[in-house]
């Protein structure tokens, strides 16, 4: 395994961010990918959907400015910014289903190279949380992963095939891990772009799966 | 016009019976109806089939998980049966892990939508959402405009317990924010609905028709959180 430097978090979701076009409908899982809401570009409205049924928040509140009713999938205090709508459970998601969704960000487990993954459930654990995963995944037309290369031991996520239950099938378009970004082809994992130092050959020792390397790989973009 | 404005919350929750299906929202903390489950919890009704989106927190706050550690509740739908962190072994985990509780994981989609269905009077719907993974496993499927999906059924409550910031004193409630969750569907999919008002019962009329998000007809019970409940 190689020592050299891996991305930070806020990297990795900053890169996936700058994907996100104008006017698009965002829907950030809970943890990581809600860091993707601290990457700002003033050229483009971004508006950011909540499951409980908030349509167009803002940043977190202020400590001490908190609106104790108004929160966000991970129940964290956002703040209310002009155009903002609320919506009842059953209506966010008749917006998730009928496609409203531009793309949806997650954190994983595992991604498999036809798009694939799992994020609900450890076979160890008796149980699973979903929430509103497997209906974004299913639904949104977009799904993006942020989730670290390796888990804390070292084995690959980056897979041929899932090993735990999936979330959904086929989902997956683009993963950013802590080694670069990855773009998910009818060939498999495409290596976009690789974390300043590393290689194909040293992030391919990282995978299970077989990455190719995309005709236009650099290096990664930071903010 | 019937009066159905309670003075207390034990009274508004007496006559649930053993074996009851009680739906309870909520969502990240807003919007739970902890006065009316602090109440359930003290009258205590057992074997209880619990819907809400969790099934407790390991906060010290009232909620399901009040009624789930006290062995109140035999089955629980919601959509997580694991927390979100392995660190967070709260009452439910605890006795799932020892079978000691039933419990149903449904989508979160899966799950609003099933109890609109409910309150709709639809017979059930089909959603790609779960399709190709093990919680479809032994549904009916069907491919309607090329896309696969799943049948599901409704699920319809015995008793409703609510939290909503206004109310007119024909139950006609308004929520504020994302306390609305779901809130509006379990007060619409259950035969009995208990409502308890975070800001005030106003008299009919000085609601504006246009902003209703519950219509009244919905609302068999009322009552207002005392100054010394539990707002949070």
């Amino acid at each position: 395994m190689s020592d050299k430097p891996k991305l930070e978090r806020q990297a990795m979701c900053d890169r996936l961010a700058m994907e996100f076009q104008d006017e698009w409908i965002v829907n950030l899982g809970v943890g990581m990918p809600t860091l993707c809401s601290n990457y700002t570009d003033s050229s483009k409205e971004i508006i950011f959907h909540s499951e409980n049924g908030v349509i167009g928040y803002g940043p977190l509140a202020d400590e001490g400015k908190e609106d104790k009713h108004l929160v966000n999938a991970g129940g964290q205090n956002v703040t209310a910014v002009p155009g903002m709508a609320i919506v009842h459970h059953a209506d966010s998601f008749a917006l998730i289903r009928g496609g409203m969704v531009d793309v949806t960000v997650m954190g994983a487990y595992e991604v498999a190279e036809n798009g694939d993954f799992a994020n609900w459930r450890i076979p160890t654990r008796k149980g699973g949380g979903i929430g509103g995963a497997m209906d974004l995944a299913a639904c949104a037309k977009r799904v993006f992963i942020a989730m670290e290369h390796t888990t804390r031991e070292g084995s690959p996520r980056l897979l041929k095939k899932c090993n735990l239950p999936v979330t959904a099938p086929s989902a997956v378009k683009l993963l950013a891990t802590d080694l670069g970004l990855f773009e998910i082809a009818s060939e498999g994992f495409i290596l976009k772009e690789y974390a300043p130092g590393w290689t194909l050959e040293e992030i391919q020792a990282e995978t299970e799966a077989k990455l190719t390397l995309a005709t236009d790989a650099k290096e990664f973009r930071f903010r | 016009m019937k009066n159905k404005i309670y003075d207390s919350f034990d009274q508004a929750v007496s006559d649930i019976p053993d074996g009851s299906t009680v739906m309870s929202p909520g969502f990240g903390q807003v919007g739970v109806p902890r006065n009316l489950l602090a109440a359930l919890n003290r009258q205590g009704a057992k074997h209880l089939t619990a819907v809400s989106n969790n099934a407790g927190t390991l906060d010290d706050k009232i909620d399901i998980g009040t009624l789930i550690e006290a062995g109140q509740v035999k089955k629980m739908i919601c959509a997580f049966t694991a927390p979100t962190h392995p660190s967070q072994v709260t009452p439910f985990v605890q006795m799932y892990n020892n079978d000691e509780i039933d419990a149903e994981l449904v989508p979160q989609g899966t799950l609003a939508e099933r109890m609109r269905a409910a309150a709709a009077g639809i017979g059930g719907f089909y959603t790609p959402t779960s399709v190709g993974t093990e919680l479809a496993e032994g549904k009916e499927h069907r491919e309607i405009n090329g896309r696969m999906h799943v049948l599901e059924y409704p699920l319809p409550g015995d008793f409703a317990l609510i939290r909503a910031w206004r109310a007119d004193t024909f139950g006609n409630l308004q929520f504020r924010m994302a306390q609305r969750n779901f809130n509006p569907i379990m007060a619409t999919a259950a035969t009995v609905t208990i409502v308890e008002i975070e800001d005030k019962i106003v008299e009919v009329g000085e609601l504006d028709p246009d902003h209703i998000h519950v219509p009244g007809v919905y609302v068999n019970r009322l009552i207002q959180i005392p100054s010394d409940g539990i707002f949070g």
